[in-house]
Formats: structure tokens, sequence, C-alpha cells
């Protein structure tokens, strides 16, 4: 049995945020309900990206909303209040990602959920939280990673402070969203009542860097300084990134300096005898490692390294990465299929559990699709 | 009332990945036990950035396993693995990230330990999943990064590829591994029985990508292209990025060109009618708009965008954030020293509000073995005495 079988969600929100969390929540066996603008729904239908559009919506949208049935109702109009109010009063979460203040609007804040089904678990995301001045800025995960200080620890130190290369705010909000909302499905049991969960975005952009955050508090407030070179975490020693070789790149995690010189033949490195000197002399370190990489393979320099134990790894893009057998064990890609036939392929649940993986055929919702069989 | 009171999890994981789980659950408000070895304990009590110690340990440590107990244990001591199956028995969730096949040779594995409590939730992180040619490998963030394309995504082109700065294949792991664990919890007033639950850093940092990767797989395998020039997002089209202004920097997210353009005044921007240029022109587009961000302030541009709505933020280093009426309004730090130091240990919260309570805790992260008697007592571990039962 999948544990969240049984729960029903209805899902208000769209982009990535919280519809992940639904997907998520699905994946693990509950029934999502997904609600949308008749028309229109979710604008992440037309949030095309290297213009791949499957079956009319785009490639995001088939990714984030797949194993859920759609609907569509206008929510600001009278006659769906009673629509409205039967789905609630036969669902157990309702997860929204409005601007503040939107679901007061339409009746469908925290309280008069709550007074429909007081069972019900409420879990919303916003951008900055719900009060203090940033409350109305627009919650969108660029401009939130570039309040948060992160980009300063991303990127070398000559580059303009660097964004992560994906949606992360979103992503980890919406799985902070998951946690909280099962966290009070299990409080439920034993007080019978509902919760309302909160999330921001700011917050769980925060939290990821919590670490090197917390470093900072305590160390009198110093600025984190990246690396020059191939910078991989501001507040690593080198050799700690990604170097170039002949025909490649080589990843290098943790290794003493010294050791590393002596083991790959390069003797400019055999002086930083001085642990401290690796955090100290770090861009100096990584230079010479740069240089001297460069003139061989990385089959070459893995076939030392991992001899001796050292971590480090082959660097991947994605088509050289499904070639191999340590990805094909994990059977991480599934086919999934429109009701209308449409097949695509997309990555399944990452956790595994009793030795069963996740997977469900069930594509994402054509507009509209299901609304007989909800709406009456 | 916290969601978790009542649930006991013993956490024999170090490092990042299962710890910040555990941390979560704590956070939530579960009682959490690290079952720690003889001496040297967690690993990461003395990884330390930047040297920073407190009371003997990191404050990495510290940061990662506050509101959480020591219980110390030689696995493979007689006598102290009968104490640990004791605990077993009262347990609702045990959390371990030992590597595959160690703790089947210890005798505490799934299937062993099911026998000893068939209503515990077991967590298990690897590096690489339990099968297949991987799971020797060692399971450190950046090497899982590194392999699993996401380098290919940071950072500009022409640069190698850059692993996303943070140890965010750990981070998002132990955030699944929390997900399943609770998720098992809730199953289990169903059904009365534990389950497995199995994460690891390889098929997280896959997930993480989730978005992109559709689109790879389905629009015939193209590589992601990063842009050239201040990258934010492989797949995303001009203006999104971060741009130099004459004071400080400005973030500009998804947007009509020709709109900023005017909102600008660079007129060479009129010319991009077509979006699909926003994508394929995006080097040039950026390079306009760079050149021109760069004759104003921040100040400036901010309040010409903002004006007309255009999604735009100011970049801030942590000094800024810190002191920002925004960041303040959160309530984020607390402070988590231990009771007998002078010295304050600051750090952020839980990133998750229930019901209007911001989950904070002032408890500790516990030296080692600081509870491992208070824990013999309480669960009839040892005699009145003290002597080892």
């Amino acid at each position: 049995m999948k544990p969240l079988e049984g729960i029903t969600v209805l899902d208000f929100s769209q982009f990535l945020s919280a519809p992940s969390a639904a997907l998520r929540l699905a994946d693990m066996g509950a029934h999502v309900i997904k609600v949308e603008k008749p028309e229109t729904g979710d604008i992440c239908r037309t949030l095309y990206i290297s213009n791949c559009m499957i079956d009319g919506d785009s490639s995001l949208f088939h990714a984030i909303n797949r194993n859920k049935d759609g609907i569509t109702l206008d929510l600001k109009a009278e006659k769906s209040k009673s629509i409205l109010a039967d789905l609630i009063s036969q669902s157990d979460v309702t997860l929204f990602n409005f601007r503040p203040g939107v679901t007061e609007k339409l009746g469908l804040d925290y309280d008069s959920v709550k007074k429909i089904n007081p069972r019900i678990i409420y879990g919303e995301i916003s951008g900055y939280g719900c009060k203090g001045p940033w409350k109305q800025k627009p919650g969108q995960d660029l401009l939130v990673q570039s309040l948060s200080g992160l980009p300063f620890l991303n990127g070398n130190r000559n580059d303009a402070p660097m964004p992560f290369g994906l949606s992360v705010a979103d992503m980890f909000a919406g799985q902070h969203l998951v946690q909280g909302v099962l966290s009070a499905l299990i409080k439920r049991e034993h007080s019978n009542e509902g919760s309302l969960i909160q999330v921001s975005l700011l917050e769980s952009i925060l939290d990821i860097q919590f670490e090197v955050f917390t470093t900072y508090l305590n160390d009198g407030y110093e600025e984190p300084v990246r690396s020059a070179v191939n910078n991989a975490n501001a507040y690593i020693g080198a050799p700690y990134g990604i170097y170039e070789t002949a025909d490649s790149y080589l990843a290098l995690a943790m290794v003493p300096i010294p050791y590393l010189g002596e083991l790959i033949g390069c003797k400019a490195l055999l002086q930083y005898t001085d642990p401290s000197s690796w955090s100290d002399q770090r861009d100096e370190i990584k230079t010479i490692l740069k240089d001297f990489l460069k003139t061989n393979t990385t089959s070459h320099w893995l076939s030392i390294l991992e001899r001796a134990d050292i971590w480090c790894a082959d660097v991947l893009n994605w088509d050289e990465l499904m070639q191999l057998d340590g990805f094909k064990e994990l059977e991480m890609i599934q086919k999934i299929t429109r009701k209308n036939g449409t097949e695509l392929y997309t990555t399944r649940c990452p956790i595994t559990i009793d030795r069963q993986r996740y997977t469900n055929k069930k594509a994402a919702p054509a507009i509209g699709q299901d609304n007989e069989l909800y709406i009456h | 009332m916290k969601p978790l009171e009542g649930i006991l999890v013993l956490d024999f994981s170090q490092y990042l990945a299962g710890p910040s789980a555990a941390l979560r659950l704590a956070d939530l408000g579960a009682r959490v036990i690290k079952i720690e070895r003889p001496s040297s304990g967690d690993g990461s009590r003395s990884m330390t950035l930047k040297n920073l110690i407190a009371d003997k340990d990191s404050v990495l440590f510290q940061t990662i396993n506050r509101n959480k107990e020591s219980f110390c244990a030689d696995l493979k001591n007689k006598s102290n693995f009968a104490a640990v199956k004791k605990l077993i028995e009262k347990a609702d969730v045990m959390i371990e990230n030992f590597r595959p096949g160690v703790m089947k040779k210890i005798g505490l594995d799934y299937d062993a330990v099911t026998k000893i409590n068939p209503r515990i939730v077991y967590g298990t992180v690897t590096g690489y999943g339990t099968v297949g040619p991987w799971t020797k490998k060692p399971g450190q963030d950046l090497l899982l990064q590194s392999l699993s394309g996401i380098a290919w995504l940071n950072g500009n082109d022409g640069e190698p590829p850059a692993p996303f700065a943070l140890s965010i294949a750990d981070s998002y792991t132990g955030v699944h591994l929390a997900e399943g664990i609770m998720a098992c919890l809730f199953r289990r007033f169903r059904t009365d029985k534990g389950g497995l639950v199995e994460v690891s850093l390889l098929e997280s940092i896959l997930d993480m990508q989730f978005e992109v990767l559709t689109t790879y797989l389905n629009d015939g395998h193209k590589q992601p292209q990063r842009s050239k020039y201040n990258n934010a997002h492989a797949y995303l089209s001009a203006p999104y990025g971060i741009y130099e202004t004459r004071d400080n920097y400005i973030a500009l997210a998804m947007g009509s060109v020709t709109d900023l353009g005017r909102y600008l005044h660079i007129d060479e921007l009129a010319r991009y009618t077509d979006q699909n240029e926003w994508f394929t022109k995006r080097e040039e587009i950026k390079q306009l708009i760079g050149a021109k961000l760069k004759s104003e302030t921040t100040g400036h541009w901010l309040d010409i965008l903002e004006a007309n709505g255009y999604w735009c933020s100011d970049v801030y280093s942590w000094n800024r954030l810190i002191e920002s009426d925004g960041f303040q309004a959160l309530d984020f730090l607390q402070n988590v020293k231990r009771p007998h130091t002078s010295q304050d240990l600051w750090t952020s919260r839980c990133p998750i509000t229930v019901n209007g309570d911001s989950m904070k805790s002032s408890k500790w992260a516990p030296a080692l073995g600081e509870d491992t008697e208070k824990i013999s007592r309480e669960f009839g571990l040892i005699s009145e005495k003290g002597d080892a039962l």
C-alpha cells in the first residue's frame, strides 16, 4: 500500500513550487485534483523552455503535473461556491501559492476553508513570508535567490554573483511544504484537527544555505569569498572543484594537497604541507592543478586516483550518464501517457518505499479533462 | 503541540544528508537521539568551515545536529549492541547512511530490525542506490553532482561545468528522506506496520533536474546550452540573469525584451520582436542590456522597472540581507549555544511554519555522549548502580 492512499489533495497552485509538492504527494499515493482557471489554466502550460511543447502544453507543465486529475473552475463565480465547498469538504489537503491577500478575496483563505472542513490541512507558499515589507513582491525564483545572498556563493570570484542554474528556491519550498503537510497529517490522527502549513521561497532558499550562513553568523559576519578558479564551494579549500583535462573534465573533492601532488606527479604541489594553506592559498593551488590536469586524460587521472581511494569523479553530461549501467539500474525514467494516447518520458519519484520504486503512467491532465467527473 | 510530538527517532547517520532529515523531524516535534561511536562520534564533529569550533565541536556539526540528544554505543560491543536493540524496540524511526552492506554485517539491517520492532520506519541514505555497479563509490556531494549532469547547467558557457556551490545533493536527499519517513509514519496508523524508505544522492540530484531532464528526454536529447554571459538558467531566454550596475547588481527575471528596451532606453532591443529570438539570440541581447545597466545605479533601474511591474530585484550580500526589514520580519535566527558556554551560537530556524508557530527550539547540539547516561536510565539500559544490564 502506498503511504498516502486514501488522501485527497485539491491543488489550486500554479508554476513550480506548490505543484511540485502536489506531485510528490501524488507519487506517494495521494489522489490529486488540480484546479485551474477555465480556458488558460496554469500559466506553466505555456511556459515553453527551449520551445519544447508536447500535445499543446510545455514540457515543464508535463513534468510537474503528471499523476494528477484536472478540473477547471472560475473561482470568482458565484456558482462555483457550492462546487468548491463540496470539493473542500471531501478533501484532506488544499494547496495554494497565490499572492498574499488573494485567497481572502476569493473566500479561500484558511479560516474560510476551515469552516467548511475543520480537518483540512491547508498548505500555502509565499515568496517572502506573510508579513513584513516584502510580502507583495513577486515571488519569482531568481529574484528570491538574488535577495538571499546565494549568488555570492556560486560562480567564480570575478563573475557577477551567479544564481544556481535551476529554480532551486521553488523546488525546496515545494518539498518543505510536503514535509509540513505530512507532519500535519500525522498530527491529525491524534488531534482530529487540521493545520495551516506555511512556507516561503525566501525561508527555503535560506535553509539550503544553513551550514554556510551559520558560519557567517558566527565568524564575525565575514562575507563569503568565492574561489577565482573553478569555484565549487566558497568555504572549502583546494582542490575542491571541477577541472578540465586533456579530453574532458575531472571532479576532485577533499584530499591533502601534497598527497595529491605525489599521486599525480605534480611537484609544485608538494610544498603545500600546511593544511591551512589549502584554504589561504586556494586559488594559487587550484591554478597549478588547473594547468597540470590538462596534460592528461580524465581516465588517466581516475585510474591513479581511484586506486588510492581519492574522492574523485568523471564529469558527465546527460547523454553520457544515460549510457551507464549505474544509471540504468536506477530505472529513473518512466514513460507516461495522456488520456488521448500522447506518450512522453520523464523521471520518477526519487523515494523508494518497501523496495518499491514508485512509478505511475498517468500523464498531466489536458485542461479541464476531468470536469465531468467532479463537477455536477 | 508540535506535529511530531511523541515520535522517537534514532539517528545512526553522520555528515549531512541523514542528519539533516533527523533535524527536520526534530524541529517538527520528534525526539531525536543520535547513536554515535565512542571517542569520535559523527565525523562532522571535527569537520570545520573556516576553522570555526565552539566548545570542542565544529560549528558545522552544531548547525546540523542541534535539537538532538547523543547516545554513545560501540555497535561491535555485545552489551552496547543489546542496549541499542532495546532502544530500537521503543523507537518509531531509525536512520542510517552507512555504505550498502554495513548495517547487515552489524545485524541492524531493515530485515533484522523489523524482527525487533515491526512498527519501525527505517530510513536509508546511499550515494547511488543499493544495487548496481556504483554502490561502492564514495557518496560525496560534488562527485554526485559531477556524474548527474547538473554541473552543465551552472556557470557560464566557456567555463568548465560548474557544480552548484553548496552540498545540494545531500540537502535534497535529506528532504526526500524526511518525506518518505513521515509518509510511512502516517501509513502506520492504517496498517500498524513500519516501512523501509530508501533514498540516494543520485536519485535526488536527478529529481532536482526533473523539469529540464523531461525537456531533454522529449526534445530529441538536445544537450543544455549555458549562457556565455551571466548565466542563470540554461533553458531560459534573455533577459534572465544577474547584471552589474554602476554601484552593485540587479536581477532580471522573465519579461519582454522589447518592453525592457523601452523602459531602459536601449533602442537596439526594439528589433527583437520575434520572441523566439529572446532565446536564440540571448547572448547579444543580454550584452546590450548589460552594457546599459552599467551606466546607472541599481536603485535607479529598480525605480524605473518596479514602476512598470517588471520582474526585477536588488542583489543582496548577507550583510545587506540581515539588515533588511524584509529579513527581520521573518524572525529567522535562533541561538543554540550550549547552556554552560558563554559564546552565542546563532543559526537559522526551520523554514516551515505550522499554525503560526515557527518551530524554533533553543536545544543545542549535544556533546558526544552527553545523554548516554540519562537515556540509559530512562530506557532501563543500566541498573540503579550504573552497570550495564
